[in-house]
């Protein structure tokens, strides 16, 4: 198996969670109420955990250690879909994102589980458990505001039509991906994307929001191949603001 | 001391969780494996209860620091996904602590968890199971948040995954 291509897809995954955790962070101290407080800046530790684990199945295959990978590469080297590096937005747009995502994110580990590459078999078989909650979480919310006021509707209604593009990008094929499929390592893309398809629409169907048409949407892909928008350097110029002023402090 | 599996599990006994301290990390089910290789070495691996847990790194340095006040200076601490922690995974024993420290243990499951069972956890307090969720992150990573309608009071659970 092409090592190239596998550590593609680790990249992927593993920038995907570590964005994602550190705009969940972002929530800490300005959550709507407490418990969302609570939640979101528990997804953050989760995730920054679980793209601890992938970049530790980087480092086995020779690239450099996890605290290195996450804080000196610059945006175009983040491998990351533009979905998880957008602003937090207000809680609308961060809790149609955390569906959104989530929601794919756990198929992925589902399939992953069923790996013939050995490592990540371990690795995915572990997270998808915690993802669950993330999932449960967010499923949640959606059918309880999508069926609430009609304020919380609309606010969600047109979250969901400014997320979906970039949700789209999140299903951008590696330049591996029949290589990957080939070789029974992961299912691909177009697989995660059916299956995500599914699942969501279940859920909005159980609320007053309304599906867009996917065929109308261009998605806004870019993000596996080091294209981003101009949120990512910012975001990664604080988060790696004490480990450039002394890489061996430790908080 | 002669250098046993058995005895090195003993030993282990004594490490709690920093964050519940009633309970060892042997009865967490975190320790996945000792060996004592035959120059007296001892490997001990460990396996994290959440990825993404702070308190992991805290327990991997306990268990070195309570091998070297037992004067074994060879040794290897090991965290890995080899073996995946489960909650089935708490003993009985670790279970009884958790529902006496006021932590309802997790509901044993049959290979696949389905979170609907978060529904109506057993209350600590009064092992009423008229309980609902309130949310599934609490204090720490690994509790979530229940509210028993009938001794009216708030309680976490150790979360079962």
């Amino acid at each position: 198996m092409n090592e190239q291509a596998i550590k593609d897809l680790l990249y992927k995954l593993a920038d995907d969670q570590l964005i994602l955790g550190h705009r969940n962070s972002e929530w800490t101290g300005f959550g709507p109420i407490l418990e969302e407080d609570i939640a979101f800046s528990s997804m953050a530790q989760d995730k920054i955990g679980h793209s601890l684990a992938f970049y530790t199945l980087l480092q086995e295959l020779g690239e450099a250690e996890p605290d290195t990978v996450a804080f000196t590469r610059n945006a175009n080297q983040f491998h990351n879909s533009q979905l998880v590096e957008l602003p937090n937005g207000e809680y609308d747009f961060s809790l149609i994102r955390h569906f959104l995502y989530d929601n794919a994110e756990i198929i992925r580990f589902e399939m992953l589980s069923q790996s013939r590459y050995e490592p990540i078999v371990k690795v995915a078989t572990k997270l998808k458990g915690e993802v669950k909650y993330h999932v449960l979480h967010a499923n949640t919310w959606i059918k309880n505001l999508g069926s609430s006021t009609e304020e919380a509707i609309l606010r969600l209604q047109s979250a969901l039509s400014e997320a979906l593009p970039y949700a789209l990008g999140m299903f951008e094929k590696s330049k591996y991906e029949q290589e990957l499929i080939d070789a029974g390592v992961y299912a691909g893309e177009e697989a995660v994307k059916a299956e995500w398809l599914k699942r969501i629409q279940a859920v909005i169907e159980k609320t007053e929001l309304k599906m867009p048409d996917l065929e109308s949407i261009t998605p806004k892909f870019g993000g596996r191949y080091g294209e981003h928008t101009e949120h990512l350097q910012p975001l990664l110029d604080e988060m790696a603001e004490v480990f450039k002023i002394d890489p061996t402090a430790e908080w | 001391m002669e250098l046993t599996k058995e005895n090195i599990l003993t030993l282990l006994g004594e490490v709690k969780d920093p964050e519940i301290p009633v309970l060892s990390l042997v009865d967490l089910g975190v320790i996945t494996g000792v060996e004592i290789s035959e120059d007296d070495h001892v490997t001990v691996n460990m396996t994290p209860t959440f990825a993404g847990c702070p308190a992991m790194d805290y327990m991997k340095k306990d268990v070195e620091r309570t091998l070297e006040k037992h004067g074994i200076s060879k040794y290897t601490v090991n965290m890995t996904f080899d073996k995946p922690w489960d909650s089935n995974k708490l003993s009985e024993k670790g279970r009884q602590h958790l529902k006496e420290f006021g932590l309802a243990p997790p509901p044993k499951y049959d290979l696949i968890l389905d979170l609907d069972i978060l529904e109506h956890v057993k209350c600590p307090y009064c092992d009423s199971e008229n309980t609902d969720l309130r949310t599934p992150f609490g204090p720490t990573l690994c509790r979530s948040m229940h509210y028993c309608n009938d001794c009216k009071q708030m309680f976490e659970q150790f979360k079962p995954l």
